[in-house]
């Protein structure tokens, strides 16, 4: 995999609030980072260090490992008017993100080793931070025919998903988390079921039939999602499930973890921050796959983030220029930009008293990294540098013409934040500083 | 013609369904005899008059050259005379048309049939439904008992023996009879039988029949004595059991590098018809360790020997 560059000089980041929910730490004290990686934590490190030693002052700042987005969108190749590699770091880098996890529904598709070794070899040349692919998990996108789990693995490929694609036939899938499971190949997976679906494209319920727009079942997602947990409990193979929006998919996810089945699953910023209420108006920037459901269901999501039974948080970034967006609701392409205000949308949850920050930086970086598999979510001594510093306290109104997406179709348009990321930290070389 | 002098084996059975239900002494009994024909398959002369006004019907549902053209020799040189019938399987779908062909052939008074179909069971129902001996030329994904009576031989001729080897079979086993009937007949002569497939391949619960399983070549393939690999056929390649054909010669397919696992003196054997950079790499196939012609040598004795044993259970034997 590709490193990127350490910092030539070493970094000293004094005085921060270090929270490493990878031991449950939450100390003050001093970063000392040199070579690329986390050389040493403790209240004070200021003596002896080396000449040349960059010492940033980390008052009022909260070090938290980088966060690791496991579900971004982006457009390479094929598709680089919506975003590119390089705009994609270039947005998480603001974001605080320090590792994404691209999905395969590119163009070509994601489903052939030599195009996982292009993004990786794409992702040096260009991304100022880490990238890893997801690759595809059947031939094409198509539902059909697994990919080279084994060789996409080897290639470079950290889980496999059809993205925004479910797999209709349980055949495949009971197959392919069969297969997979000799490799240890996480098996990802979008839970909705197309029929159900239909042309669903917001929440179904009382607030779509008052737009008249076609209504989207939560059951389409709780069906597929039941059917998974079973394939995975008779294969034994690891499944996630890519976003979870209702309660009642809640609890078939509470009784696969109590029976021991090796299921996750994570939630979108989106989810837990918005609701079926934004979307009137028939703002189009609300229009997200799976669509934002009821506010009983927001609450329980975030309720089941905070007692660890929602895994991971992720941005769902999914670019999509004008072209796309600025249509009626019913005929717009679904997807929000997401990178850069992934973590300033969950402080909102923090403020709000809903998660405490440690449960939030675990679900954006610790989490992800450990379910991956990938040397990151970690401020441990000797672990990469990779870090984000927070300024808890300071409001902001996000301003979408500021955004480093080449998109700025985010939902989030003007909204006012409490907390940003002021600095980001890739194998200790600084890829943002807001200024 | 003459008579045979040296072959006194008999099965005490009509049939041969499978390996399932043979005792040792019944298998090893089989592989004695077949050494003769072995011999006897050497020479100039080659026929015996054991079936000499005998009918043996080959009753193939499935096409396969090589079994039919062994069954076919076998009989021919035991001095019956053979028939071959290919039904295609379209038009003999249901049982009722099987048990149809079957009261048909019994009319024709056939003293062997031997029979291939793609069904599971399929040889069993026709042996219950005809008067005379019934030989399992393979049913389905159940037994193919002379499949692995001509490896066995194979393998006590090159090994002088088969208690305490250990066997990997490596492939699709789920759908292998191959393998079934291998399984069964290694294990029942005392060898350690070790499986080697992607788990897609692997069929439930795989390990009670008292094998070990491996998911990885290298690891599988430590230390054994024989490898024998099994054909992957081409619907299973293409993403629906296996992703790729590369993936899978990648990661299963027989080449030097994986066979150096092996034991120095290790074999390697393969059913044929082989499908060389999927399942086996040609240099493999075709090197100094290889078994593979002679398992073709030893299918004709062996089913000559088959034929002899349950010739003397024939009606006025």
């Amino acid at each position: 995999m590709h490193e990127p560059r350490p910092a030539p000089h070493p970094t000293l980041l004094a005085k921060a609030r270090i929270l490493d929910p990878s031991r449950d730490l939450d100390i003050h004290g001093d970063i000392l980072v040199a070579d690329g990686v986390i050389k040493d934590i403790a209240p004070n490190l200021a003596d002896g260090l080396p000449p040349d030693t960059e010492i940033v002052d980390c008052r009022r700042l909260v070090a938290v490992p980088g966060l690791v987005d496991m579900r971004a969108f982006i457009g390479e190749p094929g598709a680089e008017h919506r975003e590119t590699l390089a705009s994609a770091s270039q947005a998480a880098a603001a974001g605080g993100v320090t590792t994404i996890i691209c999905q395969p529904d590119t163009d070509p598709v994601i489903d052939d080793p030599a195009i996982v070794d292009f993004i990786l070899r794409r992702a040096r040349d260009t991304a100022i931070v880490h990238v890893h692919p997801m690759a595809a998990l059947t031939k094409g996108l198509e539902g059909r025919e697994m990919t080279e789990i084994g060789l996409l693995g080897a290639a470079g490929a950290v889980a496999f998903t059809d993205g925004t694609r479910s797999i209709g036939s349980a055949q495949v899938l009971r197959r392919a988390l069969t297969y997979g499971r000799d490799f240890g190949a996480l098996i990802v997976h979008h839970t909705q079921d197309a029929s159900l679906a239909g042309e669903g494209v917001m929440n179904e319920g009382e607030l779509a039939s008052r737009l008249g727009l076609a209504g989207l079942s939560k059951a389409a997602e709780t069906i597929v999602f039941e059917r998974d947990v079973r394939l995975a409990a008779i294969t034994g193979g690891r499944y996630h499930a890519a976003s979870l929006t209702c309660a009642d998919s809640l609890d078939v996810l509470r009784r696969a973890k109590d029976a021991g089945i090796d299921v996750t699953a994570s939630a979108s910023i989106n989810h837990l921050t918005l609701n079926e209420r934004d979307v009137v108006g028939y703002r189009t920037f609300f229009k997200l796959t799976p669509p934002l459901r009821a506010e009983d269901d927001r609450v329980a999501l975030v309720e089941a983030v905070a007692e660890g039974l929602i895994d991971i948080i992720v941005s769902d970034h999914n670019p999509q220029d004008v072209e796309v967006k600025r249509l009626p609701f019913s005929e717009a392409a679904f997807g929000a930009v997401g990178l850069e205000t992934m973590l300033a949308a969950g402080l909102r949850l923090v403020t709000a008293g809903a998660l405490d920050l440690m449960t939030l930086i675990r679900a954006m970086s610790t989490r992800p990294a450990e379910r991956l598999g990938l040397p990151a979510g970690t401020l441990r001594p000797g672990a990469r540098a990779d870090i984000a510093l927070l300024a808890l306290d300071e409001a902001w109104i996000l301003d979408p013409l500021t955004l480093k997406s080449r998109c700025r179709n985010t939902p989030f348009d003007e909204a006012r934040f409490e907390g940003r990321v002021v600095r980001t930290l890739v194998a200790g070389r600084t890829v943002y500083e807001y200024v | 013609m003459t008579s045979n002098p040296t072959a006194s084996f008999t099965l005490p059975r009509r049939d041969l369904l499978g390996i399932e239900g043979l005792s040792p002494q019944e298998i090893i009994g089989l592989l004695d005899l077949a050494e003769e024909f072995v011999l006897l398959n050497r020479q100039v002369e080659k026929k015996r008059a054991t079936l000499r006004g005998r009918t043996q019907i080959n009753l193939f549902f499935e096409a396969s050259t090589r079994t039919q053209a062994s069954f076919e020799i076998a009989g021919k040189r035991l001095g019956a005379d053979v028939m071959n019938m290919s039904v295609s399987t379209s038009s003999v779908k249901k049982g009722e048309t099987l048990i149809d062909t079957a009261a048909t052939l019994n009319a024709m008074h056939p003293d062997v049939l031997i029979v291939r179909h793609s069904a599971s069971g399929a040889v069993e129902l026709l042996a219950r439904k005809v008067d005379c001996a019934v030989v399992n030329a393979g049913d389905g994904a159940h037994e193919h008992p002379t499949q692995a009576l001509l490896d066995a031989l194979t393998i006590r001729r090159n090994k002088g023996r088969i208690e305490g080897l250990t066997v990997a079979i490596c492939g699709d086993i789920t759908h292998s009879r191959v393998a079934r009937s291998n399984m069964l007949l290694l294990q029942a002569l005392g060898a350690q039988v070790r499986v080697i497939a992607p788990p897609t391949l692997l069929p439930k619960d795989i390990d009670r029949f008292g094998v070990t399983v491996y998911g990885d070549m290298r690891e599988g393939l430590a230390d054994v004595d024989i490898v024998m690999m099994l054909r992957l056929q081409r619907e299973r390649m293409n993403g629906s059991y296996v992703p790729s054909v590369k993936e899978y010669f990648h990661f299963w397919g027989l080449d030097e590098a994986k066979l150096r696992y092996a034991r120095p003196d290790a074999l390697v054997m393969h059913p044929g018809p082989m499908n060389r950079g999927v399942e086996i790499d040609s240099a493999v196939a075709d090197g100094a360790q290889s078994l593979i012609r002679e398992q073709v040598e030893m299918g004709v004795a062996v089913r000559m020997a088959v034929l002899d044993a349950l010739s003397r259970n024939l009606p006025n034997a």
